[in-house]
């Protein structure tokens, strides 16, 4: 790749957490019964009038102050013209130019540092339905259920040149939308939808190559991958001297290929036009800085704060604080046992594993961070090992109640008490002769022998430092 | 800008209407007036004007978020060529 610099911009539609539908009151629930919430204003009748939803011109907004751009304070609706059966107006109503947020930037993490990304505009538009083909009928069945749910397209500069830098700009735009609690994030269900454009271009030349539109990427994988194929078809290409052709290609994650999606380019011609069913969204200066000050500590502060207040590694940070609600939780762990680095290495190790295990979120934890607190802290205290701390905190997190009360009721509870281990020691130098007449004879490595034969005969209960020290002091 | 016949079948086209030759040169002979309308007015000085969107002076109406159901499915499908009950049906698409 020495010889070309990749291109890559990234429109992103985020499906707004509101109850209604952004032009009527037809409600967004996903999975209901087909076309069980639809009106006359989402099924495209004839006369019905548009009338705009105020929670989502507000989420826009604090999106918009969340990636630092202008909230216009005049944005106008315009109609984008094409047929399609899920869509029924024969358009769908977004806006361009004159969006609601212009010209803003986000801080992605790159590696060990950080790089601005320029956002375009921030757009407010209606989705589309949904529809099943039926190949045998030579039918296609339609469903508005989705149509004229809210969404939010975020247009990046193009401004990423790698396919790890376009999936680190998603991932910090999902982490903050899930921050500010106006998108459930769901890459599968399609609540959150990447397309990307790529192009190529000689290194150091400035002006553009020709792009490519690439869909259907519904994870994080997909779009690192479905990029990288771009990348490496439009690179064969122009060796070969051949014509990067402007399409929409469409990522094929089974075959991890992309193809091209024939048709669409004739009706590219989307006549845009403001919408005279809707006049300008008029805000006040008054309104978009009460949405500041209500903007929460984004996941870049939160990070930031974590390393400076916790002292806690950037690694730590930055894995600590993707998701909000496991940041709020090891917070408040952190206010009931002051050690940040000894919790964050169980939640960083056992605890998030089992919230992948079982696919859960921090919400379905039945442990509260105070008894979170309270094992980490027996751990540190020497009541019970790291490894039985490990051990017993998926039970707790699907049961909760208090950790120092589950290992006594359990019988967990590490032995500290010398001369009880003592005898076993004695026990297990007494049955291991010859082990035992190496390690004086200079086998030092034969300790951790013996620790093993301690920690067997005790299930794992012994305190090890009390251990080795008896074992230095008997052998 | 000339706006041939061809530039009107074409954006006929585009909006799914069907117009015969007749028509075709009908309307090119129209949208050029009315393009030449739009020159005249580009020759004014709007410098320091605001763009207008629309007459209405008042700010957009807003709803407040809540969900309401206000018609069962069948007074909605019930409107369509064609249905099964619970899916607006049309000719296969892809």
């Amino acid at each position: 790749m020495a010889d070309f610099e990749v291109v890559i911009g990234l429109e992103v539609h985020a499906q707004l957490k509101t109850e209604s539908k952004l032009f009527c009151s037809c409600s967004t629930r996903f999975g209901s019964e087909p076309n069980e919430n639809v009106c006359e204003v989402c099924s495209g009748m004839p006369g019905a009038l548009p009338t705009l939803n105020a929670k989502a011109v507000e989420f826009a907004a604090k999106m918009g102050l969340a990636m630092n751009c202008n909230v216009s304070l005049g944005s106008i609706f315009e109609r984008k013209n094409y047929f399609y059966p899920d869509s029924p107006n024969g358009y769908q109503i977004s806006q361009l130019d004159n969006a609601i947020c212009q010209n803003g930037y986000i801080e992605i993490p790159v590696g060990e540092s950080t790089k601005r990304v320029g956002i375009t505009r921030i757009q407010l538009e209606n989705d589309a339905g949904k529809s099943i083909h039926s190949q045998a009928e030579n039918l296609s069945y339609v469903d508005f259920n989705r149509t004229g749910v809210p969404l939010i397209e975020i247009v990046s500069d193009p401004d990423m040149r790698s396919a790890e830098q376009a999936v680190s700009y998603l991932k910090t735009l999902h982490s903050i939308l899930l921050y500010l609690d106006i998108c459930d994030g769901n890459m599968e269900e399609g609540s959150f939808r990447c397309d990307a454009n790529v192009s190529l271009r000689p290194r150091g030349q400035e002006e553009f190559g020709t792009r490519v539109e690439l869909k259907n990427m519904n994870s994080f994988r997909n779009v690192q991958r479905g990029i990288e194929y771009e990348i490496a078809r439009q690179e064969d290409l122009i060796l070969d001297g051949e014509e990067v052709v402007q399409e929409t290609r469409l990522y094929n994650a089974e075959k991890n290929i992309t193809a091209s999606m024939r048709g669409k380019e004739e009706a590219h011609d989307y006549r845009y036009f403001p919408d005279p069913d809707l006049i300008p969204i008029k805000l006040t200066e008054e309104q978009v800085a009460g949405w500041k000050s209500e903007l929460p500590e984004l996941p870049l502060e939160k990070r930031a704060r974590f390393e400076s207040e916790f002292g806690l590694p950037e690694y730590d940070a930055n894995l600590l604080t993707q998701d909000r609600a496991i940041a709020e939780y090891f917070e408040a762990a952190v206010g009931c046992f002051n050690n940040p680095k000894k919790l964050s290495n169980f939640m960083m190790g056992q605890f998030m594993r089992e919230l992948n295990e079982r696919s859960i979120a921090v919400a379905d934890v039945a442990l509260a961070p105070e008894h979170f607190a309270e094992l980490v802290r027996i751990v540190e205290e020497g009541m019970i090992s790291t490894k039985i701390g490990n051990d017993v905190l998926p039970e707790l997190m699907e049961k909760g109640g208090s950790a120092e009360a589950f290992v006594k009721e359990k019988g967990m509870v590490q032995i500290s008490d010398s001369s009880e281990l003592e005898s076993v020691v004695d026990e297990v130098i007494a049955e291991n002769p010859s082990e035992a007449e190496a390690y004086r004879g200079g086998k030092h490595k034969l300790q951790s022998f013996f620790v093993g034969q301690v920690m067997r005969k005790t299930r794992g209960k012994a305190n090890p430092a009390l251990v080795n020290e008896l074992l230095q002091k008997k052998l | 800008m000339s706006i041939t016949p061809e530039r009107v079948a074409q954006i006929a086209k585009l909006a799914r209407l069907e117009l015969d030759d007749e028509k075709q040169r009908l309307f090119a002979g129209q949208f050029e007036d009315i393009l030449k309308y739009m020159d005249t007015l580009n020759g004014l000085d709007t410098a320091g004007t605001e763009p207008l969107y629309s007459p209405v002076e008042q700010p957009t109406p807003l709803r407040e978020d809540k969900a309401e159901k206000r018609f069962e499915r069948d007074d909605i499908v019930s409107n369509a060529p064609e249905t099964d009950g619970q899916f607006f049906i049309v000719p296969k698409i892809v």
